[in-house]
């Protein structure tokens, strides 16, 4: 049991950290899908199997395709990105830091605490269970993520959509240099 | 140690994963991949709670990483449409790059 745990967590570690460090967009991306699955794994390993399939079909299904199409349609020529700044390697550097001191925190709290030992049987819940419990005690949570979710949605395609008269009207800012009045 | 302890500091490992991307990458979507992280993360605390805890309460853990996940999905897809409005007034989406509000 706890080889295949240590096993999850190389392939989520390893493919998460390879992610960010990585200055391939396209490989970042599919390299946190891997990740994504193997939390997937780890739910299904922790015998949670409802939620191992829900990790599945929205982060290595949907969220995966979202960010995939992100990053080809904001995709520029490569050759700017290959220059380093000083400025992002300092910024990097303190990242590391930061989270390396956080990391060391977290894990001295987690070490030096005596948790209750577990309960001696796992617990099973069944998907008829899960749903039981989705629409009679939680069902106005369950109400107000979808209302939640519809609301994100519907602001996100307004978002992103194109609006083309004022494409065309008033050019950006950033992209043209600002002309000067003779 | 016990599975308990080892859970924990393998969400501690992604967290921190998730948060040295959040902070060191200059491009946006790789800043909010770093965010998406730290919510596994976090997901993931929960079910190790439910499943090694003293006395679980059946599926109540479950059914917080059901509501994260479907929070998360919202978020992402905001988060990605607002990268895709910026690209399209600056032609860039580096963070450095984007210092104003201006409409």
């Amino acid at each position: 049991m706890i080889p295949a745990l240590f096993l999850i967590a190389l392939l989520m570690l390893g493919s998460a950290a390879a992610a960010m460090l990585l200055r391939n967009l396209i490989h970042s991306a599919l390299l946190l899908i891997v990740s994504w699955a193997g939390v997937a794994a780890f739910y299904l390993w922790a015998g949670a199997e409802f939620v191992a399939f829900a990790q599945i079909l929205v982060y290595v299904g949907a969220i995966s395709m979202v960010v995939l199409f992100a990053v080809l349609l904001t995709r520029q020529n490569q050759i700017i990105d290959t220059v380093i700044e000083p400025a992002s390697r300092a910024r990097a550097a303190t990242a590391f830091t930061v989270a390396a001191c956080v990391a060391a925190v977290f894990s001295a709290a987690i070490l030096s605490t005596k948790f209750h030992p577990a309960a001696p049987e796992a617990p099973t819940a069944s998907v008829k269970e899960i749903g039981l419990t989705l629409m009679n005690e939680h069902g106005g949570a369950l109400l107000i993520v979808g209302l939640i979710l519809t609301v994100a949605l519907l602001g996100a395609t307004i978002l992103a959509a194109t609006d083309r008269d004022e494409d065309q009207s008033q050019p950006s800012d950033a992209a043209l240099p600002p002309k000067e009045t003779p | 140690m016990s599975p308990l302890h080892l859970c924990l500091l393998i969400s501690t490992g992604l967290f921190c994963i998730g948060l040295a991307g959040a902070l060191a990458r200059s491009n946006t979507i790789l800043v909010l991949l770093g965010i998406e992280l730290m919510l596994n993360a976090a997901n993931i605390n929960f079910i190790a709670f439910w499943r090694f805890g003293p006395s679980p309460v059946a599926g109540n853990g479950m059914i917080f990483v059901l509501f994260a996940i479907a929070v998360a999905a919202a978020e992402a897809a905001v988060g990605l449409a607002l990268i895709i409005a910026v690209y399209r007034h600056q032609k860039n989406i580096r963070l450095q790059d984007s210092t104003t509000l201006k409409g």
